[in-house]
């Protein structure tokens, strides 16, 4: 990892479960990887996570969800799209059936992690997606 | 010590320092080992660590204070178990198919699981449609419960209802029953994991009334409950959701204990007896698959409540003294690949509540750390229980573990930890007092990323994810039931034609009355609840009205 770029992330969970368990431990070890990390309890609103990623500009959007949550990622997608911010990447982490992972790959979500996944995994996809991010923006 | 029967034999002092030299020799370097509660744990115990002789009035028998063997004298010999499977999904008609469903295989008791929109306190037209019943059942009104519960006895099956703050389910059961002519009375099951206390810090799961409020609302349900409902069990002190956000085994149990103090304190201040509502006190737990600790926990902790009860809450009925529990087995455990290993840690799991002493138990689905449970899935679970209750012979003798070095000298060292815990939440002034300074919840989140920490490091083996990996055929994994989209929106149109055709004034009326009630504390919010139930108020409209008068609670976040 290019430990010049430091990524900015925003951990938060949307729709209806409180399980923070997985959005905890992760953004405690991303920010122990030496990133920029905004934490948000859950029950975000979609509305809420798009003004908070664009106020704050981070490169990457973590999305956990336990409990079926991650049904309603198109529609962030669809949200970030109308905002102009596609240049944002979402990664989604939790349990997440194959049936729907391949919903959410199709709506724009760069990556899934399942349960078993390990913290350095996490932690070299948000870089590598900061730094094709940021590339991009430059060439706009 | 007694003599060897061969008298050729070493003596016991001989013996043992023999054996510290075989062992020194044979083992090269010792590795140190701890459970996860941080208990170091011996190579081996023998009556240097317990002694029957000296420690056994520690122990009583079954049924006998401090109830360290069991709480009742025939224990699982007598009667085994309530094999009761939370269950929940899709529309009230959809989850009572399943429901019998689960009667019919071997189910003696049932649980309804509502829809997390029901959790937030949401009614259906107000929450996003891609989610309604895909974790639970949308449960807004009364006839929502009832035609859930068509078929259902509700004077002979126990229901146990998972009912966050401020306890609609009950409330739409109690209104059930009116119209069917149930005698009250008659009803009996839990508001499970009734305990605000545990859905605050660890996993946010009720409605998020603020604090103070799902206080005021828990000791009226409790008030209630215990002068109209003599068989229901309101007080459900949970465990699980500590252990499952990350707390361990010690620090969970201590976290619920100073949880009940915490709740029969605050029934005591309201001037209840505690031999009137103690025994309707319950506790649910996590159990996970580090067997002999959860045990030891579980001996530990009935010693502990049975000591409080008496010395710090005043309770003179040996009613009141018995810890009963109900335990699921520990999805944390489970792992999303190889995922038909899960169904040999549940069945290791389920062994460590049985033998530990439960009266209730739910066994965890094998596909859990791959979505919601599916039916295959569900049904293998119930049928782990009826294996291990009838054919595996674990319940012949009563604590069949009682009196092992080792067993026992852990449950003094849980016994330990567990006070130690304790100890650093009543110096913060309870768990009120711990809660309202996110002192549980920083505990909670060291303990989680130092596990995170030891599966990284490989320190702990999870097989299939840092040991043992193998290419995997994705096809043994279910595919997850959704609840039926067009029987989802018929349900919606069904709900939006009742709210605009029903009677609007004693609606009106009812609400009025909770939020007046909401205000005095001479009211009983809980009995202003089931009145609003029984006059046609939805979900949404009695939370939203409770939110208005007593605040909205807001998540402590402590990363």
């Amino acid at each position: 990892m290019n430990q010049a770029v430091i990524p900015k992330v925003l951990v938060t969970k949307i729709g209806f479960d409180g399980h923070d368990r997985g959005s905890r431990v992760v953004a405690a070890g991303l920010r122990d990887a030496g990133m920029e990390v905004i934490y948000t309890p859950p029950w975000q609103e979609i509305a809420t996570v798009v003004k908070l990623a664009l106020e704050e500009d981070v490169d990457v959007i973590g999305i956990s969800s336990l409990a079926t949550d991650h049904l309603i990622v198109p529609k962030l997608m669809d949200a970030l799209r109308e905002a102009g911010m596609s240049d944002v990447a979402v990664i989604v982490g939790g349990i997440v059936p194959d049936q729907d992972e391949a919903v959410l790959l199709q709506a724009g979500v760069a990556r899934v992690f399942h349960p078993g996944s390990s913290m350095a995994e996490i932690a070299e996809c948000v870089h590598d997606l900061t730094v094709a991010g940021r590339a991009r923006r430059v060439a706009v | 010590m007694n003599k060897p029967i061969d008298s050729s034999l070493l003596s016991p002092a001989d013996a043992y320092a023999q054996w510290q030299q075989d062992y020194a020799a044979g083992i090269g370097v010792d590795k140190s080992v701890r459970n996860r509660s941080g208990v170091p744990i011996q190579p081996i115990y023998t009556e240097r660590d317990w002694n029957a002789a000296e420690r056994g009035a520690d122990l009583g028998l079954p049924g006998q204070a401090p109830y360290t063997r069991g709480i009742y004298a025939t224990m699982h010999r007598g009667k085994t178990w309530s094999q009761r499977q939370l269950t929940g999904l899709g529309t009230p008609v959809e989850y009572n198919a399943r429901l019998r469903e689960v009667l019919a295989n071997g189910a003696n008791a049932i649980s309804l699981l509502p829809c997390n929109s029901v959790f937030r306190g949401y009614d259906m037209d107000e929450s996003h449609i891609e989610l309604l019943g895909t974790c639970g059942t949308v449960i807004n009104t009364t006839s929502h419960m009832d035609q859930a519960l068509q078929g259902v006895d509700l004077a002979k099956i126990s229901c146990a209802q998972n009912d966050p703050t401020p306890f609609t389910l009950l409330a739409f059961m109690l209104a059930t029953a009116r119209r069917r002519g149930t005698d009250w009375r008659a009803i009996s099951g839990t508001s499970n994991q009734s305990d605000y206390l545990s859905h605050y810090v660890a996993n946010h799961m009720f409605f998020r009334l603020a604090l103070p409020g799902a206080r005021r609302i828990l000791t009226d349900h409790i008030d209630f409950c215990t002068r109209l409902l003599p068989k229901w069990n309101p007080m459900s002190v949970v465990g699980q959701h500590t252990q499952q956000a990350g707390a361990t085994p010690a620090e969970s149990m201590a976290f619920t204990l100073c949880t009940a103090i915490q709740n029969a304190k605050d029934c005591k201040a309201r001037g209840l007896d505690p031999d009137q509502f103690l025994p309707r006190f319950t506790f649910f737990f996590d159990v996970s698959i580090s067997f002999f600790e959860e045990i030891a926990k579980f001996r530990a902790a009935r010693r502990i409540w049975a000591r409080i009860t008496r010395e710090q809450l005043g309770a003179k009925d040996p009613r009141s003294w018995r810890f009963k529990f109900h335990a699921q087995t520990s999805g944390v455990d489970l792992t999303r690949q190889q995922p038909l290993n899960n169904i040999s840690r549940v069945t290791v799991q389920a062994m460590a509540g049985i033998l530990g002493g439960l009266q209730s138990l739910h066994t965890d689905a094998y596909d859990e750390a791959l979505s919601c449970p599916s039916e295959f899935g569900a049904r293998i679970a119930i049928a782990t229980q009826n294996v291990l209750r009838e054919e595996a012979h674990l319940t012949d003798v009563i604590d069949p573990l009682g009196g092992s070095y080792y067993v026992e000298t852990l449950t003094d060292q849980m016994q330990g930890e567990i006070e130690r815990v304790m100890k650093v939440i009543e110096d913060a002034g309870g768990m009120y007092a711990a809660v309202e300074a996110g002192l549980v919840q920083a505990m909670i989140g060291e303990s989680a990323r130092k596990f995170q920490h030891q599966v990284e490091s490989g320190e702990q083996t999870v097989v299939g994810v840092n040991a043992y990996a193998m290419e995997e055929d994705s096809s043994a994994r279910p595919i997850n039931a959704r609840p039926d989209r067009a029987g989802m929106q018929s349900l919606i149109d069904d709900f939006k034609t009742f709210k605009a055709t029903r009677s609007q004034a004693p609606v009106q009326q009812a609400l009025d009355a909770l939020a007046r009630a909401a205000g005095d504390v001479k009211d009983n919010v809980f009995a202003r609840v089931v009145e609003a139930a029984e006059a046609g108020c939805t979900h949404g409209e009695i939370c939203h009205t409770l939110r208005r008068e007593m605040g909205f609670g807001h998540v402590q976040a402590v990363v």
